[in-house]
């Protein structure tokens, strides 16, 4: 009896609680997820397949279908020989021209909101935390309500039309966030060690490269998928406020997707949408990691 | 030996709140000055003061003979350590000790020099080429120490340095920190809340509240004399126990309820008759006994007794007011004991209810 009860003891629950894997609550869960995923990735799958199928494929209409004969003619048509009314050479000339806006736009909004960050949190000045309230009042207002003041301001400036006014609104739109964002990252360096680089000799800009950037690697991450990503698919500023010659991709394909003469290739207008959102989403894959901490860590303080 | 640091009439004021009020501060060559006192009195905005990273309101700040009041931080001849280390995280501990003397345009050999000094005298050779991340607390304010050191400064400010470290630690570095100064011979302005650091570091106290010194003083003087209520009561642990009452014939007595104690032996001298007087008197300067004594006693009856390993404390209830009392182990006495208590009077301090200052 006394060797009974001593070993059901022993072999009692012991241990990590097992798990089901079918519990109501993991089927939930799961469905759940499946479904939005689905719901995410099917119009993606149908683009890249109807992408790599030709014109005679297309009409049959079955866009689950994955192609009979693969062809990679519609995404070479796409970047290279896509007719918008005069030019014929497809996306690439806005590819090139995204570039050249979104490089220094990136460049310039990063370096001046990151220095604003800096300066409003531990260079206090009377009036800062005003500033600061103005600054970031501007992310609440629409843009379409300033389209037309700053057509008269980059006029007046001589900038209308030119890749560099372009670059110059982006990198004013992109100001209040980012500053926002690099103030709050900042705040979560302990002030002592701001204090110890002061009582070291180090100044308004020593202090800046040496002590302040190489910590705030995650947050310029952040800063630099917002702006690639945000500048990237930007149409609004870029058809407002530069000539066709200098249309930013975006613009350029939609251009190629709503022109009206000919038929309409379904393949070329997917391929097109594909390579004008590879940008972004190679920005994502590569930096994922450091943008989902970096974000965490600006959330903790405000 | 001449005075290291001067401070005269400093205000600082943040906007309508006046955190330093008309402050005087003299601390000589060499000499140890802890600034103690309750979170909020200023101390350590003080020390920001010194070290010029808050801009004063007003008055001067002299530092060895010069005036230092609108100087850089780097320019003042001060090292500073910080509660929190403040050590950069992205540097090894050789970078973090060089970074000061980089910026200052110090030849390479010479910082050497100075970081194999500072290494030698902090025992952290095995560490200069760690990160801060790979450091433990005690070593962590030990190299934030040797930042201070490698400047080769008359004047040492200390940020509650001690704060962050558990508390064996905290009294290895204490240590640490007088050999330190034995050693050198630097003066030290030393910020903490922790008065057992003040009572054994410092040369003198200055005890603060309200942007406002109480007392400055050798430790003991503070502890044995404290010139107000708010320093006998803010010293010592438990705190001094305050009895209630007022001074009668002609001042040469105490009448605390029904007990009148005599006060001879008291140092004050002419103490006048008054009507508002607190007699302050430590846990360890009272005496229990359970059979009548001779001379003033105070009857009273023991309500909790509470054991710390090498002594006891007794909570006892007199005349409707809570004491303590610091007893020998052996002295404990039950809840409930009815004991009569002796006071050390000349060990006492008399102050008056209404300035609350010491007479």
């Amino acid at each position: 009896m006394a060797d009974l009860s001593m070993s059901s003891a022993m072999t009692g629950p012991r241990g990590a609680r097992p798990k089901r894997a079918l519990s109501p609550r993991n089927i939930m869960l799961y469905g759940i997820l499946i479904v939005v995923c689905l719901y995410y990735l099917l119009p993606l799958y149908v683009m890249v397949m109807t992408s790599l199928k030709g014109m005679p494929e297309v009409r049959l209409g079955n866009i689950f279908a994955p192609p009979v004969e693969i062809t990679f003619q519609p995404w070479v048509k796409a970047w290279s020989e896509a007719c918008t009314g005069l030019n014929c050479d497809g996306l690439s000339r806005g590819f090139w021209n995204s570039v050249i806006i979104t490089v220094p736009s990136v460049i310039l909004s990063i370096a001046i909101a990151s220095v604003n960050g800096y300066a409003l949190i531990n260079w206090k000045f009377k009036g800062s935390d005003i500033f600061f309230t103005i600054l970031i009042f501007g992310s609440f207002i629409p843009y379409q309500i300033m389209l037309y003041p700053i057509v008269i301001l980059l006029r007046e400036m001589g900038l209308y039309g030119s890749l560099w006014g372009l670059v110059l609104v982006h990198s004013v739109f992109g100001m209040p966030i980012l500053t926002l964002l690099f103030r709050n990252y900042f705040s979560s360096i302990p002030e002592e060690l701001f204090k110890a680089a002061r009582v070291d000799g180090a100044g308004f800009w020593g202090i800046y490269f040496r002590i302040m950037l190489p910590m705030s690697l995650p947050i310029f991450v952040v800063a630099l998928i917002l702006q690639v990503t945000g500048i990237w698919n930007d149409f609004l500023f870029g058809v407002v406020y530069t000539k066709p010659a200098y249309y930013p991709m975006t613009v350029q394909l939609n251009n190629i997707v709503n022109s009206v003469q000919g038929v309409k290739e379904y393949n070329v207008n997917m391929a097109a949408t594909l390579l004008t959102g590879l940008v972004p989403l190679v920005v994502y894959f590569v930096s994922g990691k450091l943008f989902v901490r970096g974000i965490a860590a600006g959330a903790v303080k405000g | 030996m001449g005075n290291s640091i001067e401070v005269k009439d400093l205000t600082l004021n943040f906007g309508s709140v006046s955190v330093l009020k008309n402050m005087n501060l003299d601390v000589a060559e060499g000499e140890f000055v802890v600034l103690l006192g309750p979170s909020g009195c200023g101390k350590s905005t003080l020390l920001n003061c010194l070290a010029g990273l808050l801009d004063i309101t007003d008055g001067q700040i002299w530092i060895k003979g010069k005036n230092v009041t609108w100087a850089e931080p780097s320019d003042r001849g001060i090292g500073m350590v910080f509660q929190s280390y403040a050590l950069y995280p992205q540097m090894t501990v050789r970078g973090n000790l060089s970074f000061g003397l980089k910026n200052a345009r110090v030849p390479q050999a010479e910082i050497d020099k100075r970081i194999a000094r500072a290494a030698e005298i902090l025992q952290i050779q095995p560490l200069l080429d760690r990160k801060p991340a790979a450091l433990s607390g005690g070593q962590r304010q030990r190299v934030a120490i040797g930042r201070a050191l490698v400047r080769d400064v008359d004047v040492f400010l200390f940020d509650e340095p001690l704060s962050n470290l558990d508390a064996k630690l905290r009294s290895e570095l204490r240590v640490e920190i007088k050999r330190l100064h034995n050693q050198l011979g630097n003066t030290m302005v030393y910020v903490t809340h922790d008065q057992i650091e003040a009572l054994t570091l410092a040369d003198r106290i200055a005890v603060m509240k309200g942007g406002v010194i109480q007392q400055l003083a050798a430790p003991l003087e503070i502890y044995n004399r404290p010139a107000n209520l708010f320093v006998a009561g803010f010293l010592g642990s438990p705190s001094m126990n305050f009895l209630k009452g007022r001074t009668v014939d002609g001042g040469r007595a105490f009448q605390f309820g029904s007990t009148k104690i005599d006060l001879a032996g008291y140092e004050g001298g002419a103490v006048l008759e008054r009507d508002d007087a607190i007699l302050g008197v430590r846990p360890e300067h009272i005496t229990v006994s359970t059979t009548p004594i001779a001379g003033p006693s105070i009857p009273a009856e023991v309500e909790i007794d509470e054991h710390l390993g090498a002594d006891s404390l007794l909570w006892l209830k007199a005349e409707g007011a809570n004491l303590s009392v610091r007893v020998p182990v052996e002295g404990r006495l039950p809840a409930g004991t009815k004991v009569h208590l002796g006071l050390d009077i000349p060990k006492a301090s008399l102050f008056d209810a209404k300035t609350e200052q010491r007479i």
